[in-house]
């Protein structure tokens, strides 16, 4: 482990020769190793890895960017690959207009002055987030069930039983469902940062803009909306690293394969089957370490955009 | 003015209740099912179970198919292994970034922030890696190391807010005294950073609960299963039994919601202290 070995001449040399005082190493050892050897050693290893290949007697060697070039060119991969980049990318833009949408609308009505029940409504609607995604993707899967029925007997309350449909089931509609599920379960995020955020708008700018005829709504576009504006980014980002890195839900809903034909086959569903195989297909951790790079660049790509484009516009504009 | 106020407020109260109603509706009817029979949950989902329809038959038959109990303690040890170590390590490294000025401060501070934006997930395959090589595979230990590490970076930077905050003259004081920076850091500093631990336990502690990824790699097997892992395996396999699949269920949720009413008020201070500026 040539990372070990690298902390520690890192750690004496800057304890000796730098003059750091010795408890500061100490204090900063476990967490500087932990952090490196399992975090950061991983990624970067990760990141070798996918100059290599594996040949039958599971030896590496190095073929620089040609699994890459692979995945991106070479249609049994980029098949694959760019289906699940395109499906990964319908799931965020669900997330960005409904579930981001209605969190903001949330937390408007809890912000409200001299809302009664505020506090329940806020613990109740932030409930599913707590709960693991396995266990919300099950309850979703007999909910829609045709077998157990009670999506249809609920619809047919309203006189929409006639809708119903095993959605999780079809190609058309499944991964609009899943996305859907999972913004259920994360709406209560962008409720929280967002009604956080209007709740520090200081009042005298909301008084200074009521005094001066405009309405509730006016105030809210022309007043709170663009103050809170640095917060939408944050959760849009957040939302971005999230979506990219997701997973179990479709694990636990839909399985590895990501059905039906892998009309819900997402990165991270890709990347998992690339990685440890599936059925018939053995796992391949080269070709799995270049799909993981992939996914780290487009979430670095991402945060970039966040961090040089939005966040930098945006410090123009904070008070 | 007051009389198109109030039709105004009551639209509010609408709109929330209905909202309300759709987040928690689908979990209170996993509850209310996983304790009546088989016929009932098909003839009356939407009802509460009463005499005739009361049952525990789901439960019996998780705790007696699957090794509810064991996935239970593993989850325990790894959520509260991991926790512990995460505040300690956490606490002592933004310690030493926050109080002491020293050469690379910054950087180090930055590079320990890297893993709150990048998932350490995309590192799995050479994270499987070193635990085969370590011999760690099917182990509590693989996951701990690896949600410790996961874990640092957020509690780094939660708690180092909580701690610029404290006022100087307290370890000044302290200092003139002879009391060593050990001391210094375990009987005044953590002490007065508790409230900012109780916000880290709660973001460290979930996400390590309810993962699925990690125990699917490291440690699928072997009587390792976490209770998310656990739960997903059986569920595949007892697809059918509607009464252990709806028990299941129940017995994954009830843990976190008992920590989540006890805990609520910390979690959402930590949510809205970030925006507090």
């Amino acid at each position: 482990m040539s990372t070990i070995a690298a902390t520690e001449e890192m750690a004496e040399d800057l304890a000796g020769r730098r003059g750091w005082p010795l408890h500061i190493v100490v204090f900063l050892a476990p967490a500087v190793l932990v952090y490196s050897l399992f975090s950061i050693y991983p990624l970067i290893d990760t990141i070798r890895l996918s100059l290599f290949t594996t040949d039958e007697a599971g030896l590496y060697h190095f073929v620089g960017l040609d699994n890459f070039g692979r995945l991106i060119g070479d249609p049994t991969w980029s098949g694959p690959f760019w289906n699940a980049f395109r499906n990964n990318l319908v799931f965020f833009a669900i997330h960005m207009v409904v579930q981001n949408g209605i969190g903001l609308g949330l937390a408007m009505l809890l912000s409200l002055p001299d809302l009664a029940g505020r506090n329940l409504y806020r613990t109740l609607i932030f409930l599913p987030t707590m709960l693991s995604v396995v266990i919300i993707g099950f309850i979703w899967q007999l909910m829609l069930s045709p077998l157990w029925g009670v999506a249809e007997t609920f619809l047919g309350f309203f006189g929409l039983g006639g809708y119903f449909g095993p959605w999780l089931g079809q190609e058309t509609t499944a991964l609009a469902t899943i996305s859907l599920i999972s913004v259920w379960q994360f709406i209560g995020i962008p409720m929280m940062l967002i009604y956080a955020a209007l709740l520090n708008i200081p009042d005298d700018l909301v008084d200074a803009a009521t005094v001066d005829g405009a309405g509730p709504f006016h105030v809210f576009w022309q007043v709170k909306l663009p103050l809170i504006v640095p917060t939408l980014g944050i959760v849009s980002i957040l939302t971005f690293v999230a979506n990219f890195n997701a997973f179990d839900l479709i694990y636990a809903v839909k399985g590895a394969l990501a059905g039906p034909n892998f009309s819900t086959d997402i990165l991270g569903t890709f990347f998992y089957r690339t990685f440890f195989g599936y059925q018939l297909q053995v796992g391949n951790p080269t070709m799995g370490a270049t799909v993981a790079t992939m996914m780290l660049m487009i979430i670095l790509v991402g945060v970039l955009i966040y961090l040089f484009g939005v966040q930098r516009r945006l410090q123009r504009h904070t008070f | 003015m007051s009389l198109p106020l109030r039709p105004r407020r009551m639209a509010v109260h609408g709109a929330l209740l209905l909202y309300t109603l759709i987040a928690i509706g689908p979990i209170l009817l996993i509850l209310l099912n996983a304790f009546k029979t088989r016929r009932a949950i098909f003839s009356d989902p939407l009802g509460f179970p009463d005499g005739r329809s009361f049952t525990l038959i789901g439960f019996d038959s998780v705790l007696e198919k699957s090794e509810f109990g064991l996935y239970f303690l593993n989850s325990l040890t790894v959520t509260v292994g991991s926790l512990a170590l995460v505040v300690v390590f956490g606490a002592m490294a933004a310690w030493a970034l926050t109080e002491y000025r020293f050469r690379g401060n910054t950087l180090l501070a930055l590079y320990l922030a890297i893993g709150i934006m990048v998932p350490i997930r995309l590192g799995s395959v050479s994270i499987l890696r070193m635990m085969v090589e370590f011999d760690l595979v099917n182990t509590l230990t693989a996951l701990v190391l690896v949600y410790v590490a996961q874990g640092l970076p957020l509690a780094i930077l939660i708690l180092g807010e909580f701690m610029q905050q404290i006022p100087r003259d307290l370890r000044d004081a302290a200092r003139c005294d002879g009391v060593s920076e050990y001391r210094i850091f375990f009987s005044i500093i953590l002490p007065l950073v508790r409230q900012a631990i109780a916000t880290v336990a709660v973001f460290t502690m979930v996400p390590i609960w309810n993962d699925l990824w990690f125990p699917l790699i490291l440690a699928p097997g072997d009587g390792k299963q976490t209770v998310t892992l656990g739960v997903q395996q059986f569920i595949g396999q007892y697809v059918t039994d509607w009464n252990a699949v709806l028990a299941s269920l129940t017995l994954a949720i009830a843990p976190i919601l008992v920590l989540y009413v006890l805990f609520s008020r910390h979690l959402v201070r930590g949510l809205t202290a970030g925006a507090v500026k």
